[in-house]
């Protein structure tokens, strides 16, 4: 059990409207604490496209994804937010009162928060692995289909399938080799993603007879109550061969769901939330949706439309973070007191 | 292997015919603009089965298809960066492209491409 995090406020997704809403609270004294299934900050911005030139960031005439998640990173520094990487926001438990709104934020990390409100900034939902195409695969999920490796010794002697061609697939292969009964690597093509040096140690075991190296797409499971026995792996060259196998790892890459956000009582359309267009608030007091996440008319999914929605969100966070203070209106041009937050006063 | 599947047209609107045929079978005749991708040319046409979840960066493998195979030489092979991304497509064949690196251009008029029964 970890201590009760308390804060102002928690953000649900480090991209670019994550990590901008940092800003715009800030310059309001709103502290906020964000929470990012990635190893990193960034998001999409980062996962899908970090060289891709974006053409139409207000100012800038060329950025790329990397690029813009570099320099909001330097922007909101001056308000030093704290990151919680690598989790995922499991469960969100509404507190308190309509007026005074309390939330207790539970991670799949062991955290939990205890915030006056909440902004989900999560675009397009959580990353998460892809499910390769093999029929029935869902009924071997957890139990000896596995998409991550969490405790090493789960697979000492046993027969283990890895399937994919980039740094995770051989990453794995070289850790679990010396562990596994045999290991079987399963790629589509003979040319890998994945750093040279592991390639060339994974070659080196298949040249030793240490594990096997097929070039094809795996196939059949067949196995009982959950339990695999073996795959059937179809060469490229069309040969089918059946590989004793109690433990499959299949690296297909991530894909974005929507996640447990659809349990946290948020009225939702089509994997969107709804949200108002003068707060971007949802059906719930003190939670806020900006970004590729919410909906309104009119919405249009660009990073600009999300810097404009956090803006105006962090308004109304204000009077449930501060409900006795007035808000005025300043601009970091002229503000002293803004100016002194940034750092630059 | 020389012979050209289609006479290039006199093609005065720049619009190439591309034909969509889904998973089930049902083809779409989409009148693609030269210079567009064949990604951008579905989606824009609303055809079903090409997901394009990254908006034709390249980096999701949603928009995989399958090159009719009397195109396949005119296409052309796969980018490294595109074999890659590849690898997180469903079903892969030696024809499978990701539609939104395929540049429509005046030699494809006529081309089919087949989507998979599912994307990533």
């Amino acid at each position: 059990m970890s201590d009760v995090i308390e804060t102002d406020v928690l953000i649900v997704g480090a991209g670019p409207i994550g990590l901008f809403a940092v800003f715009e609270l800030g310059l309001l004294d709103i502290r906020a604490h964000l929470v990012d299934i990635l190893p990193k900050a960034g998001g999409q911005c980062s996962e899908l496209y970090p060289e891709k030139p974006i053409y139409d960031i207000p100012g800038f005439p060329i950025v790329t994804g990397q690029g813009l998640v570099e320099n909001l990173e330097k922007q909101i520094e001056p308000f030093h937010p704290t990151f919680h990487f690598g989790e995922m926001v499991e469960s969100l438990t509404p507190a308190g009162t309509g007026l005074a709104p309390r939330f207790r934020i539970a991670t799949d990390g062991g955290k939990t928060f205890e915030v006056k409100s909440v902004v989900i900034a999560a675009g397009g939902g959580s990353f998460q692995p892809k499910r390769p195409p093999i029929a029935g695969i869902e009924a071997y999920e957890g139990k000896s289909v596995f998409y991550a490796v969490r405790k090493m010794e789960e697979y000492r002697g046993r027969d283990i399938v890895i399937v994919g061609g980039g740094d995770s697939a051989l990453d794995w292969t070289l850790n679990l080799q010396p562990l596994a009964k045999r290991l079987t690597l399963v790629h589509r093509r003979d040319d890998f993603r994945a750093a040279p040096h592991s390639v060339n140690a994974m070659r080196e075991l298949v040249g030793a007879g240490k594990m096997d190296l097929i070039i094809g797409q795996t196939g059949k499971l067949k196995g009982d109550d959950g339990q695999l026995s073996s795959v059937t792996i179809k060469g490229n060259d069309g040969a089918e061969k059946e590989v004793a196998c109690d433990r499959l790892i299949p690296f297909f890459g991530l894909t974005m769901k929507l996640g447990p956000v659809a349990n946290w009582g948020l009225n939702l359309h089509e994997n969107l939330v709804p949200v108002d267009t003068e707060k971007f608030e949802t059906n719930v007091p003190g939670i806020f949706a900006v970004g590729d996440i919410n909906t309104y008319p009119g919405k249009l999914k660009l990073i600009l439309s999300g810097f404009h929605e956090v803006a105006l969100a962090a308004q109304k966070v204000h009077r449930y973070v501060y409900p006795d203070k007035k808000l005025t209106f300043q601009y970091t041009t002229s503000s002293t007191s803004l100016q002194k937050k940034l750092g630059v006063a | 292997m020389s012979r050209v599947p289609h006479q290039p047209p006199e093609n005065p609107k720049g619009m190439v015919k591309i034909t969509y045929v889904d998973s089930h079978g049902a083809s779409r005749d989409v009148e693609a603009e030269d210079g567009s991708t064949v990604m951008e040319s579905a989606i824009r046409s609303s055809v079903p089965e090409i997901v394009a979840e990254c908006g034709g960066a390249c980096a999701c493998a949603t928009c995989h298809v399958y090159v009719g195979e009397e195109w396949t030489d005119i296409v052309g092979k796969p980018s490294q960066m595109e074999e890659d991304m590849l690898d997180f497509a469903y079903e892969v064949k030696p024809n499978s492209r990701l539609s939104c690196q395929i540049k429509v251009r005046a030699e494809l008029d006529g081309m089919t491409v087949t989507t998979p029964p599912q994307q990533g």
